[in-house]
């Protein structure tokens, strides 16, 4: 988002987006949101960051203190609703405001809830089905790459074809697939918590699956899988690198990866 | 059947350490998925064929008395007795009374996960009553003194192994090697076979009940439903009232996603309607039936939001789905029913508060919801059930109050910004060179099992942009 770019389709072809940055990007990996606008720029889009954003109240949704997500759901609505997009970085926080905002009211307030869920994207959705990348500029990636589908964005948005197009295009690089792939990482919010043991496991099965493909980096659409089993390879002291999508597909992956030390 | 649910979190980390079995249900939960998604895409429009039942259960939940009265009209008129009976004790009862009526002695039993529920066998056993199971999935695990971890392959946590050993230990019949699969079945068929000859009462479960004709059917791969049936001269089918489906055609349909989502197979060995006592003409068939309709606090869930999961037909889909059944196993679950199915059923057979670990242990990932064949939106259910837990206060408050203070937090943008920009960069430098904790004040449930990922530095992402912005002034 640094510079401007040279004249890129201007004016009144130029998307009005809102970035929601999610939670878990604001605090543990801005990077991921630069990545976004970054990307979104490239495409052709404006960028707003609403400053009201917080996070999409999912920890309270699925642990079941739904009263108390719901007016953190209304200042999403509110911060959220003046873009013609919004774009989230995240299979999860994306379904929570596709799918699950809606349930969450009646009235007038779900009409808001629907109009908002309309126009909200996950970001490698964005970029292959509204909002097309030019041709890259930077290089192609070296590292072999295994992906992680997250559960709320694979099977709530049918994410799966599009990250990997992506990955293809920008980066030149062919997923090399996980078996299992299907299978949720044991993260689950709250659950990974509430439940550790089972959750490890379940992170384990994932990681060893990652270290069969022979991959060096585990890319993700969704920081909280990829914040959990980076913890858990630390844990285990695994080598391997976490990376979400959008880090590699803005072409950079300049710092360290998730859970790495820096000097 | 004792209730444990709550101690499901030490359950599960004990399954977890067992490392064969560990092993063993990894590759259920590779296997069973892969002939399901097979059969379901050999089938061709089976998601067609799921909304077309839903359909129908829908208009059957909107019309069940009218199709109960149809059911029980047909199959009073075929000669069977039909027993409506609320509880588990009351149908408990109801089938010692009737055993005792013809003086029996020994009981023949099919598999029914319904009679599992009520604790029947133990009643039965109580009374002086031989009481035999003959799926031989429910056979071995009577042997073994133990409960089904499966509602379909009720003992699919057991090796060949130690089936053999059980074999070699309860059935005295001197040297013989069982050391293949085919050897353990011929012996448990030789062994079942005397028996069912022997029995005085059979007892079958049913998976649909048809209201034009008084049926009941049973879908069975071993054929000993059928045995069970015909072979005694009395048969009580122990079902429950949900079972219960307008036309012959709808059981049908039932039986093509029932069997397809339960093992992959088009179709099982023996799929067998029930009709009634034999008929002046017919060569075989029992002398009197009976069929006895459970509610045990199915018309309560009926009548609650939860109303959709008495659709379940009980394939067991759900379960060979589901990362963290495949991950601990069903005896986990602490009751009859395991898995995302169980962690919707028990709560709500028992009560939340015997039970409130169960709905806990979803990912919500939604592979559950996307193979049942029933269309039931288990993960949704399982989240109310969260959300009951909170109201009824039984989550541990800590938990509680974490999460609706951080909603609070989550509202007030400007103090939200302020407090996590200031513990990030914090955390940033301090967990600058490692790049993780292993350790860290309140983060003891996600630091127990992995590192704490250190936050990438440089302080929040709201606060770097507004910096920037401060400085650049050009709009992000
Ligand atoms: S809930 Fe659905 S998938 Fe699970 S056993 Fe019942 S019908 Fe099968």
């Amino acid at each position: 988002m640094d510079k401007p770019h040279p004249k890129r389709k201007r004016s009144r072809q130029r998307r009005d987006v809102a970035l929601m940055v999610t939670c878990l990007a604001d605090l543990m990996r801005p990077s991921v949101g630069f990545s976004a606008i970054r990307l979104l720029e490239r495409a052709g889009c404006r960028v707003t960051v609403p400053e009201q954003q917080t996070c999409c109240g999912q920890p309270a949704y699925n642990s079941g203190e739904v009263d108390a997500a719901v007016p953190v759901a209304r200042a999403v609505i509110e911060a959220f609703e003046p873009f013609d997009y919004v774009v989230v970085p995240s299979g999860s926080c994306a379904g929570m405001l596709n799918h699950h905002y809606p349930a969450l009211f009646e009235g007038e307030w779900h009409e808001r809830a629907l109009a908002l869920s309309a126009k909200t994207w996950e970001l490698t959705r964005f970029l292959t089905e509204v909002a097309r990348l030019p041709a890259p500029r930077h290089k192609p990636l070296e590292s072999a790459v295994t992906y992680h589908d997250s559960c709320a964005g694979l099977r709530e948005l049918g994410v799966h074809q599009q990250p990997r197009q992506l990955l293809q295009e920008q980066c030149g690089v062919q997923v090399s697939e996980l078996s299992q792939n299907q299978v949720c990482c044991g993260f689950g919010g709250t659950f990974c918590a509430r439940m550790p043991d089972i959750s490890a496991k379940m992170a384990d099965d994932k990681l060893d699956n990652a270290l069969a493909t022979g991959a060096a980096v585990v890319a993700g659409g969704d920081l909280g899988c990829l914040l959990h089993l980076a913890g858990r390879a630390r844990r285990r002291g695994l080598a391997l690198e976490f990376r979400h999508v959008a880090e590699l597909l803005a072409g950079d992956p300049r710092g360290p990866g998730i859970g790495e030390g820096r000097e | 059947m004792k209730l444990a649910s709550n101690e499901f979190l030490q359950a599960a980390s004990a399954a977890l350490q067992e490392q064969d079995k560990a092993q063993r249900r990894t590759i259920i939960g590779q296997f069973l998925p892969l002939a399901r998604d097979a059969a379901a895409s050999a089938y061709g429009d089976f998601d067609g064929l799921r909304a077309h039942m839903k359909r129908v259960r829908r208009h059957t939940t909107a019309h069940l008395s009218h199709y109960l009265e149809q059911f029980e009209e047909a199959a009073v008129q075929h000669g069977n007795q039909v027993h409506f009976v609320a509880n588990a004790e009351q149908l408990n009862s109801k089938v010692l009374s009737i055993c005792q009526a013809h003086s029996a002695r020994r009981v023949a039993k099919g598999k029914s996960m319904v009679t599992e529920e009520t604790g029947l066998n133990e009643l039965l056993l109580k009374a002086g009553l031989d009481v035999l199971e003959t799926d031989l999935g429910e056979y071995i695990i009577q042997q073994a003194g133990e409960t089904p971890s499966h509602i379909v392959g009720p003992a699919l946590h057991k090796s060949l192994a130690e089936i053999r050993q059980l074999f070699l230990d309860k059935h005295k019949l001197g040297d013989r090697d069982l050391d293949t699969v085919s050897e353990v079945v011929e012996e448990a068929r030789s062994v079942l076979r005397e028996k069912f000859l022997a029995a005085d009462v059979g007892i079958i479960g049913a998976n649909a009940l048809i209201a034009e004709h008084g049926t009941s059917m049973l879908v069975t791969n071993e054929g000993n439903g059928d045995l069970c049936a015909n072979l005694p001269p009395v048969l009580i089918v122990c079902t429950t009232f949900e079972r219960i489906l307008p036309r012959a055609e709808d059981a049908m349909a039932l039986q093509r996603l029932l069997v397809r989502s339960a093992t992959g197979q088009p179709q099982t060995c023996y799929t067998s309607f029930y009709t009634g006592p034999r008929r002046e003409d017919d060569v075989d068939g029992p002398l009197e039936t009976h069929i006895i309709l459970l509610d045990n606090k199915r018309s309560d869930i009926l009548a609650s939001d939860y109303s959709e999961m008495l659709d379940c037909i009980r394939c067991g889909a759900c379960l060979n789905h589901c990362p963290i059944y495949i991950g601990v196993g069903g005896h986990a679950y602490g009751w009859v029913y395991p898995g995302p199915m169980g962690s919707v059923l028990t709560p709500l057979l028992n009560s939340l508060e015997q039970a409130h670990q169960l709905p806990n242990a979803c990912t919500s990932c939604g592979r559950c919801a996307e193979v049942c064949p029933a269309n039931i939106p288990l993960p949704d259910l399982l989240r109310d059930l969260r959300q009951d837990e909170s109201v009824q206060q039984l989550k541990p408050a800590r938990w509680r109050n974490g999460l609706r203070l951080h909603a609070w937090l989550l509202r007030h943008p400007a103090l939200y910004q302020s407090l996590t920009g200031w513990a990030m960069s914090v955390l940033g430098l301090l967990g600058k060179r490692r790049g993780t904790f292993r350790r860290l004040p309140f983060a003891g449930s996600w630091t127990g099992q992995r590192d704490f990922p250190a936050p990438e530095g440089g302080g929040t992402f709201m606060r770097q942009y507004a910096a920037r912005r401060r400085r650049g002034g050009k709009r992000g």
